[in-house]
């Protein structure tokens, strides 16, 4: 299983805002190991915010976002919101985190 | 009233045990664009995006570094005076443009953050479709250190 993420959610003047920093490798798919081999791809693809069960924020990744990724994005919500951060990599693990907006 | 909450007691009840049993995932519900992400130019990823030339517009603002020292680590926001419906970062001269593509839902707001990784110095480009039309700003970002090779 992966590592946890951290969710941050603060709000103020009725807009959320959210930071994720996800524990991903995003390996790129062009770098190569010690031997000269290139070493495959592996990255998160999906990412999907629900706040109390409706969609906030869907992202897609390809291998070119930094490795722990970070997302940083605002919606228009209220303190106490449940937050639920899941994401899916390219070799189908997935992760879930929750955060309450504070 | 009670008929309606049972049945759809019972639907996500069939939903969740789906969902356990792995046949439905968050990430089919939103599949990731394949071929978006491995489009090689940028032309390529506008064609499969539907974008085929966005207009520049000031109602898109790229916020980038103008030198980046580590190019693996380079942070990009996008923002925009128009409700975004989605948002898309690409990156020129990486060997695959496509960074990232968000969905923005009504209610959240045309702002996103993130970090990304640049083989060299280029051209990135925000993009915005926003009443179904393709917006964008570009940024030359210098870049001292590469972050996609080793």
């Amino acid at each position: 299983m992966a590592d946890p993420m951290r969710v941050r959610a603060a709000e103020n003047g009725g807009t959320v805002d959210v930071k994720i920093l996800m524990k991903h490798d995003m390996e790129s798919g062009q770098r190569k190991d010690a031997s000269g081999k290139t070493i495959p791809a592996w990255f998160i693809s999906t990412i999907n915010v629900k706040a109390n069960g409706k969609d906030v924020f869907n992202g897609q990744f390809g291998p070119a976002v930094s490795k722990d990724p970070f997302l940083n994005f605002k919606y228009k919500g209220a303190k106490g919101d449940k937050i639920v951060v899941t994401w899916n990599d390219s070799k189908g693990d997935k992760r879930t985190d929750e955060a309450t907006a504070s | 009233m009670n008929q309606q909450r049972r049945s759809l007691m019972k639907y996500s009840a069939v939903f969740g045990l789906m969902a356990s049993a792995g046949l439905i995932s968050t990430a089919q519900a939103q599949e990731w664009n394949k071929a978006a992400f491995e489009g090689k130019g940028i032309d390529d990823v506008f064609k499969i995006l539907g974008a085929d030339s966005p207009d520049k517009s000031s109602a898109v603002t790229l916020n980038a570094p103008d030198i980046a020292e580590n190019g693996a680590v380079v942070p990009v926001g996008i923002t925009s005076t128009l409700k975004a419906e989605q948002m898309a970062i690409l990156v020129e001269k990486n060997p695959s443009s496509l960074a990232a593509q968000f969905f923005i839902p009504a209610g959240t707001d045309s702002f996103v953050t993130t970090r990304i990784k640049m083989g060299q110095t280029s051209n990135v480009y925000g993009l915005v479709k926003a009443d179904g039309k393709w917006l964008m700003t570009v940024k030359e970002v210098k870049v001292t250190l590469g972050g996609c090779g080793g």
